[in-house]
Formats: C-alpha cells, sequence, structure tokens
C-alpha cells in the first residue's frame, strides 16, 4: 500500500506541531523518521493511523482517505505507539487473541495466527504469563507481534527498538526489513545507526517541517561538500611532510592530527580529491604511508546541522 | 463478534482475573445484607415481606460502588497510553465507550443476581409482591446505568482515577440528594424541575411498581448524555496535546 501524505498540517492550541508535510512512502519501502523530540514524529504517524485527525490536508492509502475511512484504514495498518502501551493485567495470549477480535480475524485463523506472531517474535517460552511480568524486551515484543498480528499492509513503529538488548535489537532490525520487502513500513527512531541498518528512506523532521528526504547515501552527498581525510606517513619529518602536502595543488587545509605521530587532517578543495597526489607525494620523497581514511560525514553531524535551532 | 462486546468482555474478564469484582460483590452483598437482615429498620422490625429496605439500601451502596468500578474505565487507558492501542485498531470512540458501559452494567447485573436469595426467603415469610420486587430490580439497574454513564464521564475528562472517583460522586451526588433537598426548598415549576432532576424520586416512582416511561426515558437520558459526553471528551484527544 502507498501511502500518500499531503500538505498536512497539526494544531495543539496556537502551537504548530506538524507543519505543512508532505511525502510518500511506496510499497516494499523502509521510511525512517528521524528527528530531535517534538519535531513531530510522532504526532505524523499518529494522523497517519488515524489516531489524530489532522487540521488541514490529506493522508490517503492507496487513494482511500485516513479521515474518510478510518475503519478501512485501521484493518491495514499495524501500529506500535511509543512506549508500547500494553494491559499488563493481561496474558499474551489472551492479549493477542483480543487484538485479533478486534481486528476481525476469522476464529479458525486466529489461533494458528497468535502462535505464529509468538514464534515470529521469539515469545513462545512465554506466552502464558501476565505482560505486566515481562521485561522491557519481550513488552516490545509483544506489541511488534500485536502489530504484526493481522498480517497488515502498512507497519507504522514508533521507537520499535527501545528497550532491547542488542542481539534483540539486530533480531528485530532483520525481522523488519524482511517485512519490509512486501510491506509498506514507517519507522521512527533516536538511534541514528539503526536508520542506516534498516531504512531505504530517510525522513528528517524539525519544528513540524521536513529537512531532509533521501537515502544516507544522497544525504551524505548533499551534505558533504569537501573530502577530509585522516593520514598518516612514517619516516620523515612532521615539518617537512606538513610543507610538501601543503604545496600540493588539491589540498586546501593540512593540520597536525597528532604532530608526535605525523597523523595529518587533511582538507581537500571543493570536489578535489587529493589521495593519489597524497601517495605519490610519498612515493616521491620515499616515506611511507601508514593511514589514509576518508573522514565520512556521518549521519550524526548531518542530523545535528539540520536541526540545529 | 461486535467490537462493543469485545472490549466489554475483556473488561469483565479482567474484573474477574483481578480482585476487584469478588471485594466489589462482597462488600456490596454484605453491606445491603446487613441493613436489609440484621441492623437498623430491618426486614424482621418492618415486619413487612418487601424487599423495600433493600433498594433503599442498595441506591447508596451503589451510589459509592459505581464510581469506584467506573473511575478506571477510561483514565487508567488514557494515563497508560493503551486507549491509543484501541482506537488505531478498528475501534471507534463510542465503541469504546459503550463497551466500558456494557461491562460496567453487567459487573452491577451479576452483583444484584447475587441478591435474588434475599427474594427468595422473603417470599418465603410471607406473601410478597411480586411485581414490586421485579420492578425494584429494574429501578436498581436503570440508576445504576445512569450513575454507570456520569462515572464513565468523569474518567474520561482526566487521567487520574482518584480524581475521576471523587468527580463522579461529585456530581452523581446532586441527582442522588441535592436536587432533591433543592427541590424542597424551592417552590412552583423550578421546585418541580429540580424535583423531576433527582434519581430519588425517579426510582421510588418506578420501583413502587409502576413502570413509567417518563422514568425509564430520565435514567435512558442521563446514560445517553454521560456515555455521549464521554465519547464526545475522547474526541477531544485532537486538539490538546
Amino acid at each position: 500500500m502507498d501511502i500518500t501524505v499531503k500538505n498536512i498540517s497539526k494544531l495543539y492550541g496556537s502551537q504548530k506541531a506538524v507543519d505543512d508535510i508532505s511525502f510518500e512512502v511506496k510499497t516494499g519501502e523502509i521510511l525512517g523518521f528521524l528527528g530531535p523530540n517534538g519535531a513531530g514524529k510522532t504526532t505524523t504517524m499518529k494522523m497517519i493511523t488515524s489516531y489524530l485527525t489532522p487540521n488541514n490536508g490529506e493522508i490517503t492509502l492507496d487513494g482511500i482517505s485516513v479521515t474518510e475511512n478510518p475503519d478501512e484504514i485501521k484493518k491495514r495498518i499495524g501500529y506500535l505507539p511509543e512506549n508500547n502501551p500494553l494491559y499488563l493485567d493481561m496474558a499474551i495470549y489472551d492479549y493477542l487473541k483480543f487484538c485479533g477480535e478486534l481486528y476481525g480475524i476469522s476464529k479458525d485463523k486466529l489461533n494458528s495466527r497468535i502462535d505464529e506472531m509468538i514464534n515470529v517474535c521469539g515469545l513462545t517460552q512465554e506466552k502464558h504469563k501476565y505482560i505486566g511480568e515481562l521485561s522491557k524486551g519481550y513488552r516490545q515484543r509483544v506489541g511488534l507481534a500485536q502489530a504484526m498480528l493481522h498480517d497488515p499492509e502498512v507497519l507504522i513503529l514508533d521507537e520499535p527498538t527501545t528497550g532491547l538488548d542488542p542481539n534483540q535489537i539486530v533480531e528485530i532490525r532483520k525481522l523488519i526489513r524482511e517485512l519490509g520487502k512486501e510491506k509498506t513500513v514507517i519507522l521512527s527512531t533516536h538511534i541514528l545507526p539503526e536508520v542506516e541498518a534498516t531504512c531505504d528512506r530517510i525522513l528528517i523532521i524539525n519544528n513540524g517541517k521536513i529537512v531532509a528526504d533521501g537515502s544516507s547515501e544522497q544525504l551524505k552527498k548533499q551534505a558533504k561538500g569537501t573530502e577530509t581525510l585522516i593520514v598518516k606517513i612514517e619516516d620523515g619529518d612532521a615539518n617537512e611532510i606538513y610543507n610538501a602536502l601543503q604545496s600540493l595543488d588539491t589540498i586546501e587545509l593540512v593540520d597536525f592530527a597528532d604532530r608526535t605521530e605525523n597523523r595529518f587532517e587533511i582538507q581537500s578543495g571543493v570536489e578535489l580529491s587529493s589521495k593519489r597526489n597524497i601517495f605519490n607525494l610519498c612515493v616521491e620523497k620515499g616515506w611511507v604511508l601508514t593511514e589514509m581514511t576518508a573522514q565520512e560525514e556521518n549521519l550524526e553531524e548531518i542530523f545535528r546541522s539540520l536541526t540545529k535551532n | 463478534m461486535n467490537i462493543i462486546w469485545i472490549i466489554a468482555k475483556r473488561e469483565l474478564n479482567v474484573f474477574f482475573d483481578s480482585l476487584i469484582a469478588y471485594i466489589m460483590l462482597v462488600l456490596f452483598l454484605g453491606f445491603s445484607g446487613f441493613f436489609t437482615w440484621l441492623f437498623g429498620s430491618d426486614i424482621f422490625m418492618l415486619g413487612q415481606a418487601s424487599l423495600g429496605v433493600f433498594f433503599s439500601i442498595s441506591t447508596w451502596t451503589l451510589f459509592f460502588f459505581i464510581p469506584a468500578i467506573t473511575m478506571k474505565m477510561i483514565a487508567d487507558e488514557k494515563k497508560s497510553g493503551t486507549i491509543e492501542l484501541l482506537l488505531t485498531k478498528p475501534v471507534t470512540d463510542w465503541q469504546l465507550v459503550a463497551g466500558k458501559y456494557l461491562a460496567c452494567l453487567l459487573l452491577i447485573a451479576i452483583a444484584l443476581m447475587f441478591s435474588l436469595p434475599y427474594y427468595f426467603t422473603v417470599a418465603n415469610l410471607g406473601d410478597i409482591d411480586h411485581g414490586a420486587v421485579w420492578s425494584g430490580y429494574l429501578a436498581l439497574l436503570m440508576l445504576s446505568s445512569a450513575y454507570i454513564g456520569i462515572g464513565l464521564f468523569a474518567s474520561s475528562i482526566t487521567n487520574n482515577q482518584i480524581v475521576a472517583f471523587l468527580l463522579a460522586l461529585f456530581i452523581s451526588l446532586f441527582f442522588h440528594l441535592i436536587f432533591d433537598f433543592l427541590a424542597f426548598d424551592v417552590l412552583g415549576s423550578a421546585g418541580l424541575i429540580l424535583n423531576s432532576l433527582s434519581t430519588q424520586y425517579h426510582f421510588d416512582s418506578l420501583s413502587r411498581g409502576v413502570i413509567d416511561s417518563k422514568d425509564l426515558i430520565y435514567f435512558i437520558s442521563i446514560t445517553g448524555l454521560g456515555l455521549y459526553l464521554s465519547s464526545l471528551s475522547l474526541t477531544r484527544r485532537n486538539s490538546t496535546n
């Protein structure tokens, strides 16, 4: 199911939580929502699930309007809310059964579906326990099981990996990636490596507006103006190397990263690469090049520069 | 299966899974039984084969118990965020409120059912007016329904169970007592209006054995208004954070 969000705004009193956002998500795409706290990620997700109604604009799933046909939409969306609220006084199995009944899954299918979800989410050992007795990671799995129970075409996951241990995080990411092949997935997170690991596309929201939209490579390319290299050259005098580097025409700026170890931070000119020149220089002078690393502009820096107020 | 019933069924399961339902049943039967059979102007003192005492005591026990049942209904869902879970499933605001209402009413009906032995006992002791007993039970159910409506409304406008409880008691108190008191002091049509707003007035008239549509409409409208306002206050999530 394709999700189309068109010019939606949401006001809380006089405060604009979401300000004229538009984007599209295609089937088989995993979209990652990034943004500082209070940027409007959760509000946008709540509007797609029809929990909240936008003040302006329209959200459609395969052409079906969310505001006009909420019941139709709700059946096709699996939603894991922020903080993963659950009925702590219910057993996992009963809880999933309750959810399945609400989704209108037929009785004969429901049991096998619940068993499948319990399996997929690794809850087999715990299935008769009360949710209140579970640790945070297991609760998160129950939340995911609940969201996927009715095999929805769209999955909306608000911070799906919070509270999970690293092993579980890897498992859940794998699961999301698998699901994302046939379904439309939107997930929000604070963890930047997570978006890189799971999402095909990233949407950065700040102050209710979209400030960046694209794959992580695209974003990096956009953000990266110049090449930065860390270079370590042995068997030479630091000052001599410094001067030689400075005189290369592709290099804009040379800086000592570590003077005693002959490590330099080198910034190339706009759209130029100095890697070959540095190598050739070392060959020519008989220096030994022991390290050359391209300083990638990482997502974290892009995120910070885009969301700084 | 109907959505309203699925929600009500869950609530009832939670009631009976925890101690709430049992405490409620024991206290309700204990209180009303104590005053009906053992203390004050009980059945033996009146010397009549009638459940009148039980009914008038029950209006008070229910007056206190119903807010205790309804207080967590919506307030707790809002506080824990599970309301979002429900309303993003194919459930409308109205179905959610109706399901909660049904669960509360069924719990009260079960409690009242357990008091039926009182009826059988009294019927054995003397000539009882069977019609009056059944209309008395109907009156108790209608009264409960109205208080559940009020209780759910109170629960829907706050996240705090204690606030919901006190607010429900406060609103119910007007219908239970204050309108009645005021009606004594106010003359003319204002007095009549106040009198007709009092639950006691309609309860007495209904439990006397005359099933008047006016009384039924009165209780049903309070219930309906309570439920309508509850679902309206759920929809208000859109304008507040």
